[in-house]
């Protein structure tokens, strides 16, 4: 008797793969960026399958095929998973402490900066205009974004 | 940084100024800027002197391990007091203009008091 296709490890697999390679996908919104549950979803129904291939192919092999296929696949999906929780919880959590940054309450230290178009901004310069050029009241208040750069 | 620019007229017409800050030059945040239809002004602090004063500095994180800024925001009133700030403990993690706009309320309704 011709053994079946174990389908099931593949599905696994697929699902694992997904689970990381989706990962930009879902910072795109908020319900799933700050914590990535869906990619652990993801790998998670991975694991069921593969789990299902393994014992299919270890328990019935006169049924299914995947004694060989089986354990690589399984072994590249933890793989896959071992990764992403590796960046999830150390690789994007290695940050300084920024004890000595400024505080709620306190002065913001002044600076003059040039923008984009190298003119030379100050704080107060900011503090001091309108908020937007469709604007002519001065602006209540700034939002300071410090980023990593684009390079 | 899309999610700012997404609400910049929500955020502009509150009376918040947006300004973006990196050790990116002129140059490239120019680039950067008209790329991605960036309308808020963006700072160039290319040796890093005003993120190492704010203790921002991120030794060794950029390209070829130059100093970077980590990721901050700060909400400032008009006379230059802080009024808010996130730290993020996790990179992909930042702030959102929903919290921004709640602490800008927060901040004008304890003025109004």
């Amino acid at each position: 008797m011709k053994r079946s296709w174990n389908w099931s490890l593949w599905i696994g697999f697929l699902f694992a793969l997904a689970g990381f390679l989706s990962y930009t996908f879902f910072t795109r919104f908020p319900i799933t960026r700050d914590f990535p549950w869906a990619n652990f979803l993801l790998f998670g129904v991975g694991g069921i399958f593969l789990l299902v291939g393994l014992v299919r192919a270890f328990g019935k092999p006169q049924r299914y095929r995947g004694k060989i296929v089986g354990p690589i696949l399984a072994a590249l999906g933890v793989l896959v998973f071992g990764f992403f929780s590796y960046l999830i919880f150390y690789e994007l959590r290695q940050l300084p402490s920024s004890t000595g940054a400024p505080r709620v309450g306190e002065r913001t230290p002044e600076f003059t900066l040039p923008d984009q178009d190298n003119n030379q901004v100050s704080l107060t310069d900011l503090l001091s205009a309108p908020a937007s050029s469709a604007s002519t009241a001065k602006a209540k208040a700034a939002l300071l974004i410090f980023y990593r750069g684009f390079w | 940084m899309r999610s700012f620019q997404d609400k910049l007229s929500e955020l502009e017409s509150r009376g918040i100024r947006v300004v973006a800050l990196s050790v990116d030059t002129p140059e490239i945040s120019r680039r950067h800027r008209l790329k991605q239809h960036f309308t808020y002004t963006f700072l160039s602090d290319p040796k890093a002197e005003v993120i190492q004063r704010y203790d921002l500095l991120h030794a060794g994180a950029g390209p070829k391990g130059t100093d970077i800024a980590r990721p901050a925001e700060f909400l400032i009133d008009s006379t230059g007091i802080i009024r808010w700030v996130n730290l993020t403990e996790n990179i992909a993690v930042r702030a959102r203009p929903e919290q921004v706009l709640e602490a800008f309320d927060e901040m004008e309704s304890g003025a109004a008091r």
